[in-house]
């Protein structure tokens, strides 16, 4: 029992999900699937996102859905529009999802709790707002059509499903080991003290306004990388991907997963995606279940699947532990796995 | 020349709306000493230590942390400075365990941003391996190494307060400001508690606290400041607070029992 | 002239309506600091009931109405009892993301019965009165009377009666007003109801002169949250007042500046204010 809890905690557990990825068009058994994977792959990635600022900083952003999709519509007016190539496109969706996340995050994250809850919940509308009605600069309600795939260079033509999904499995394997490496160090050491009280963190020394913006513009350069690629494999976008709908949804994926821990993400969206797949016409009435889903979560599962599985684990582990041990043979049990505690 | 005092309070007022918390109170703590804070529910105590530790600014008064005009102040800068505190409810994180709840206690006296984690940095990882060791290090001082991989959930009252103070030890403060350290806790494990303080001033450094306790308080203070309705209504050792004829007024006043 | 003053007119009708819905996002706030993210779905549910017992079984508006009120406000307590009331004591990000599933669920049952479709639902009282050049159709009128009887209403309540003060002095006071003795369950339970209940008569008066669909609530929450937020969160006068502020900027700016923009106007007012004031216009003193 405790060896298949070790092995889900460690290392080659990572290994063994890497090359479960890398496998997985080999056995999909439609072209269909394997995109409906790079798609979740992208969702993935935003998700990621708000968990750094949501999950580890504690602050709830409900303008998530809001960047996401200003980075999908940065690579589609930039490359249809302006003529510009994917590559350069994508960097762009980067940047401007980090400096308006920068912009909005200076206002924004000056205030507590429901205020800022409130705040990016409105921020979002106006950003769904801006995208339906400013037809000069967004196309309006036609949407953006015949965005440019990215380049493969002619080695490789990212039109194709294969190479798309190699293509998002790369980002979203960095993206992950971006957030590990971040989530254990001591910048997301930082962050969760943040999320434990504003108060308790300014008398630990941390400066809340400089770290809880780094924590934002790190959600919302994500949010619009992920953006940028699911424009690229949908080529067409339209205001509805502004839609607060969206945001839900991400929110919910977070939250079944486990907010706050680093594989609760990919469990989340993965699982979330292939049950809506495998029930028929779910799709429109998802909300029916996830609904009261949420509510039951955060009163029951508070930590989703990842973190109650952690928090049973190490519990377990630390009942077993001899009484007397001292502080530094601790420690580099703890080392390995300090990021998934969060 | 005298020695200059650690903290030097001129004056202090906190107005909201138009009510006093905190009325000109002005008092001086010695370096190296015990000083109490002690008076009836809203007398103001909260939030004279939350003036002291910069969470929110004075109305008006200065605050003089080693001869350093900190007034007004943000609350880092401030903790950076060596002024550490605790809270009345002790805040950590529950479902991690004690140890990863102390390192980032030392995080203010690092340098480590956002670049050195993506390049993972010399830098960053001395610094890691700095906060770990100073972790172990406050835990071993408040005598809970044997839990440091223990979740914090799995650990009792007295022993979150330990971490409390392991944890705002962890900042390598000259002066702790503790709120109700033994809030909720039995008396037996309150004298253990008093111990420690005694131990934390043994190793150079000062304490500040507010407390009930009054057993506690006289065993343990070296000074002791009276507040009521916000206002400084005595100060003096031990000897002197129990036999001023205002302070017990004061507490007669209130259902607080100035012998409990 | 003229028209400034049928804007104003048109205004005053909005504002009368996010001023219900806002009383009541305002009272939970103040109650139990729940931002009810949910209060736009109930609005929702509200005009649908309305919609089902007056255009589906061919009742009489008033009784639609009533029959709104009392479902929203039995669905209002439902949620306090079944969702906030546990999470009472859980991190300020739990009853948020709570708020928002029931948010979600109400919409997807609305939507799984109804569809997406936009409805129209008529009103018993077409005629359109003249003053001199202005026009006021009757069930503007009647929106601005009804909104205005039920604020009055609700401040007699409030002002009168023991539970109405009990939901006051909670309101201003939460530890202490438990410290005296006053059964916290039961004003909660109470302020619920009266929130579901104002957001349901406010949804009936409203539908009428605009559409009634299962995102129809958005808008609206979206708005209350700006508007308690100008007026103090927890604030009753300042929902009102906030509302007509709301529903004038709205009307006047949508004429003036842009009909396109007009639904910016609220959240840009929002931004505008919390980035010079983070805590709001009229907040009290910490504590």
């Amino acid at each position: 029992m405790d060896r298949v809890l070790n092995f889900l905690a460690s290392p080659a557990m990572k290994i063994v999900l890497l090359a479960a990825g890398i496998l997985f068009p080999l056995v999909a058994s439609s072209e269909y699937q394997i995109y409906v994977m790079a798609l979740a792959f992208i969702w993935a990635i935003a998700v990621y996102g708000l968990n750094i600022i949501t999950g580890y900083c504690g602050q709830l952003n409900l303008a998530h859905g809001g960047f996401f999709a200003i980075g999908a519509y940065a690579v589609g007016l930039l490359t249809v529009d302006y003529g510009w190539a994917f590559w350069p496109a994508f960097i762009a969706a980067g940047v401007i999802g980090a400096v308006l996340g920068f912009l909005v995050g200076i206002v924004s994250l000056r205030l507590k709790e429901h205020y800022f809850a409130i705040f990016t919940l409105c921020v979002g509308f106006i950003i769904y707002l801006l995208i339906e009605k400013w037809e000069e600069l967004t196309h309006g309600t036609l949407g953006v059509i015949s965005i440019a795939p990215p380049e493969g260079f002619g080695l490789v033509d990212f039109t194709e499903t294969i190479p798309f999904y190699y293509l998002v499995l790369f980002f979203l394997v960095l993206a992950i080991w971006l957030i590990s490496r971040i989530s254990r160090s001591l910048v997301g050491r930082t962050f969760l003290a943040i999320r434990i009280s504003d108060d308790l963190a300014q008398s630990l020394g941390i400066n809340l306004m400089r770290n809880k913006v780094l924590a934002f513009v790190l959600s919302t350069t994500y949010a619009g990388l992920a953006g940028a690629l699911l424009a690229g494999v949908v080529r067409f976008i339209g205001p509805d991907l502004a839609e607060i709908t969206h945001t839900f949804d991400v929110i919910t994926y977070l939250l079944v997963g486990g907010i706050g821990t680093l594989m609760g993400p990919l469990v989340g969206t993965l699982l979330i995606t292939w049950i809506t797949q495998a029930v028929q016409s779910f799709e429109e009435y998802r909300m029916i279940v996830f609904g009261p889903l949420l509510v039951v979560l955060v009163i029951f599962m508070p930590r989703g699947i990842v973190g109650t599985f952690l928090t049973w684990r190490g519990r377990r582990l630390a009942s077993k532990a001899p009484a007397k041990q001292s502080a530094s043979r601790v420690e580099n049990k703890n080392s390995e796995e300090a990021g998934t505690h969060g | 020349m005298a020695e200059q005092p650690l903290l030097k309070i001129s004056n202090l007022t906190k107005r909201f709306g138009g009510l006093a918390a905190v009325n000109d109170v002005s008092v001086t703590f010695e370096a190296g000493k015990i000083n109490a804070i002690i008076g009836p529910n809203g007398a103001g105590k909260t939030t004279f230590f939350n003036l002291v530790a910069g969470a929110m600014p004075p109305s008006d008064g200065t605050i003089e942390f080693q001869g350093m005009d900190v007034t007004g102040m943000s609350p880092d800068r401030i903790a950076r400075l060596g002024i550490a505190r605790t809270f009345q409810t002790t805040m950590l994180f529950e479902q991690s365990t004690v140890l990863d709840n102390l390192i980032v206690g030392h995080r203010l006296r690092t340098q480590s941003r956002l670049w050195d984690v993506i390049i993972n940095s010399k830098r960053l990882r001395d610094e890691e391996k700095k906060c770990r060791a100073r972790a172990a290090e406050v835990l071993d001082f408040v005598g809970l190494s044997h839990l440091a991989n223990r979740f914090i959930l799995d650990i009792s009252q007295e022993e979150r307060k330990r971490v409390a103070f392991a944890l705002a030890m962890a900042t390598d403060p000259e002066l702790v400001l503790l709120d109700e350290p033994a809030g909720g806790i039995n008396p037996e494990e309150t004298e253990n508690l008093a111990s420690l303080i005694r131990k934390m001033v043994r190793h150079g450094i000062s304490v500040c606290l507010i407390e009930h306790k009054m057993d506690m308080i006289m065993s343990l203070a070296d000074k002791i400041m009276v507040l009521d309705h916000g206002e400084k209504i005595a100060e003096g050792t031990p000897e002197q607070i129990k036999n001023d004829p205002v302070v017990i007024e004061a507490y007669l006043g209130s259902d607080e029992d100035v012998e409990a | 002239m003229d028209v400034f003053l049928q804007q104003a007119l048109n205004g005053l009708t909005l504002g009368s309506i996010y001023g219900l819905v806002a009383l009541g996002l305002t009272l939970v706030y103040g109650i139990l600091h729940v931002p009810n993210f949910a209060h736009g779905a109930l609005y929702m549910v509200g005009a649908y009931v309305s919609y089902f017992i007056m255009v589906e079984h061919g009742l009489n508006y008033w009784v639609a109405m009533a029959g709104a009120g009392v479902v929203v406000a039995v669905l209002s307590v439902l949620c306090e009892r079944l969702v906030f009331h546990p999470l009472r004591h859980a991190p300020p990000i739990h009853d948020k993301i709570a708020a928002i599933g029931i948010l979600l669920f109400l919409e997807a049952v609305v939507q799984m019965h109804w569809g997406a479709d936009f409805r129209r639902m008529p009103t018993p009282y077409t005629e359109i009165f003249h003053f001199g050049s202005l026009t006021l159709p009757a069930q503007r009128l009647l929106i601005i009377v009804g909104a205005f009887s039920l604020m009055g209403a609700l401040h007699l309540y409030l002002k009168k009666t023991m539970t109405g003060s009990t939901i006051i002095a909670m309101a201003q006071n939460r530890e202490g007003a438990f410290l005296v003795g006053i059964d916290a369950n039961r004003v909660a339970m109470m302020t619920f109801a009266i929130a579901g209940f104002l957001a349901a008569v406010g949804a009936t008066l409203f539908a009428p002169i605009n559409l009634v669909y299962p995102a129809m609530g958005h808008l609206v929450i979206m708005k209350a949250f700006v508007i308690i937020i100008l007026g103090g969160m927890g604030s009753i006068p300042g929902a009102i007042v906030g509302g007509l502020i709301i529903g004038f900027a709205e009307a006047l700016g949508g004429y003036y500046l842009s009909g396109t923009y007009k639904d910016l106007i609220a959240f840009v007012l929002l931004v505008a204010i919390l980035s010079i004031k983070p805590t709001g216009l009229f907040t009290k003193g910490v504590r």
